[in-house]
């Protein structure tokens, strides 16, 4: 049966999060994600669960950390900014490969930046943030429906692949409503966890959850063992949408809300007779590189509320065959239709000039 | 066609809530819709508004840049939104609270003492739902008992009694028109 609602998307998010059986939710308040704490203060007592606010996003970050070795489903949220502190404990829990989710509702950075919406923490989320060789895996939301859905799979894939995984969201997803329909909620699915520190049981032995090696051949090996299910999932987990692509003069490529940005002006682009299309990755790592290999455009444009992010993934998957462009905003800006329409015909004009 | 109404004023008048009613109402109705608040340092007495664009096809940005209506509690609303509306666009304008009429000679402006009106009530704060009635009226978006009832529904079993104060309000800008 439908169970649609109006929400805000950082309000779906955590319900989402609790009808995917998380539990342990620990946070430290920031806008414009503060509505997903709330949220998880007021629901976790009444359902047996645990809301703490920590003293930090980096006592957060560990809190998660210690909860994920015990093997439970536990979650944080923060946006920009505090990810920046988090991004310490993100690798440690990476290195450990343990399952958590980490809520990124971006705003307009570097510094404490501002506090309106922003896409600029791409690198950030795809390239590491923490040091050290490790991957998470992030997913972008363009809808509330979709803060609600990502959110699902996000504790399921992180949970199978062990690895931690990061929403990736926005100022105006966090604070915007839309329906949405919890019907549509992929169902959890456990993971057993043999290795999870959670009390001896029968086992002979205790399970032990570290990230230090001081033997460099040792670390290398358990770097090399965690590529090994990197490469699997850059094999077989790329998400994204494709629209308009197969007679498309230019693809614009743009995640999370700047893509509704797009779809609005690839439709009035395509009402004025400009083949455009649309690809939109719904997984920014693994970036859905293979959907590049079957288009023909004659130039790509990456849409971003930063100063070009993606545009090297763009770059990196389409292997530079063609022009990749960038527009956008950023520090708080979101790019107008008009802009990106604009934009589109200025490279129209170079691309597909009549000779 | 996708219908974009912005609604804004001082921070404490209702206004987000006011939209969030007609992103109700459209839901209710099954069709597509946003609501897009601004947020950030906004404060009782500062500005707010929000966005909201109601539609029978699924809605690209749900950021409004040409709105179709403007629904306006104060002056620096209006001074703010005011070239943006759409020509051929709508105003509801609280005449008690706006201090200047409408520039714009392309749009059709109605002008209602909605802040008295709802003093009269005995209920200053349901301004918001005055301004509602209005724009009902003018625009004909939903059917007032329709929206009557999402108004019920969006406010829950306990408090009711607030709802048929809300409806009363609303049912006054109705008739101001």
């Amino acid at each position: 049966m439908s169970e649609t609602v109006l929400m805000k998307g950082n309000e779906a998010l955590g319900e989402a999060a609790i009808r995917s059986g998380c539990r342990h939710f620990f946070g430290y308040p920031i806008t414009p994600q503060t509505e997903l704490s709330a949220y998880m203060a007021r629901k976790m007592p009444k359902i047996g669960g645990t809301f703490l606010q920590a003293e930090s996003e980096i006592a957060a970050i560990n809190m998660v950390y210690g909860a994920a070795a015990a093997g439970v489903r536990a979650m944080t949220s923060s946006s920009s900014p505090g990810i920046s502190l988090k991004s310490e404990g993100i690798s440690y829990i990476a290195a450990a490969d343990l399952p958590c989710v980490i809520v990124n509702i971006m705003r307009g950075g570097p510094g404490l930046g501002g506090i309106q919406p922003a896409q600029s923490d791409y690198f950030q989320a795809t390239r590491g943030g923490g040091h050290g060789d490790y991957h998470l895996l992030v997913l972008a939301p363009n809808s509330v429906q979709e803060m609600a859905c990502l959110t699902a799979d996000a504790f399921n894939l992180s949970e199978k692949y062990r690895i931690p995984a990061m929403i990736l969201g926005d100022g105006t997803l966090g604070q915007m409503m839309e329906p949405v329909d919890f019907s549509a909620l992929p169902k959890p699915v456990f993971a057993e966890k043999p290795w999870a520190t959670n009390a001896m049981g029968g086992r002979r032995g205790p399970n032990v959850i570290k990230t230090l090696y001081l033997l460099p051949e040792e670390l290398e090996a358990t770097i090399l063992e965690r590529e090994k299910k990197y490469d699997f999932l850059r094999e077989n987990l790329q998400r994204y949408e494709a629209r308009f692509t197969e007679d498309a003069d230019i693809i614009l490529c743009s995640y999370g809300i700047t893509s509704r940005v797009v779809e609005t002006a690839v439709r009035e682009l395509r009402n004025e007779g400009i083949k455009a299309g649309i690809i939109r990755p719904v997984t920014l790592w693994p970036f859905p590189e293979k959907i590049f290999k079957q288009v023909r455009p004659k130039a790509y444009l990456s849409v971003e509320m930063s100063m070009g992010q993606m545009v090297e993934d763009v770059k990196l998957a389409c292997e530079c065959r063609v022009p990749v462009y960038f527009t956008g905003r950023t520090g708080g800006i979101i790019p107008s239709p008009a802009e990106v329409i604009a934009k589109v015909k200025e490279i129209h004009r170079e691309v597909c000039a009549v000779v | 066609m996708a219908y974009k109404i912005i609604l804004a004023g001082f921070g404490g008048q209702g206004i987000l809530f006011a939209g969030k009613l007609l992103a109700y109402a459209a839901m209710l109705d099954g069709l597509q819709l946003s609501w897009l608040p601004s947020y950030g340092p906004e404060m009782r007495g500062g500005t707010a508004n929000c966005h909201v664009i109601i539609s029978r096809e699924p809605i690209g940005s749900p950021i409004i840049t040409n709105p179709d209506a403007l629904i306006v509690m104060n002056g620096p609303s209006l001074d703010k939104f005011e070239d943006q509306l759409q020509p051929g666009g709508t105003v509801i304008l609280d005449s008690t609270l706006v201090g200047r009429p409408v520039k714009r000679g392309d749009v059709d402006t109605v002008c209602v003492a909605a802040t008295e009106i709802a003093e009269s009530l005995g209920r200053k704060g349901l301004a918001n739902m005055v301004m509602l009635g209005a724009f009902l009226k003018k625009t004909g978006l939903f059917p007032v008992e329709s929206f009557n009832v999402a108004i019920k529904k969006m406010l829950g079993e306990n408090k009711q009694e607030l709802a048929e104060a809300n409806i009363t309000a609303v049912s006054a800008g109705f008739n101001a028109v």
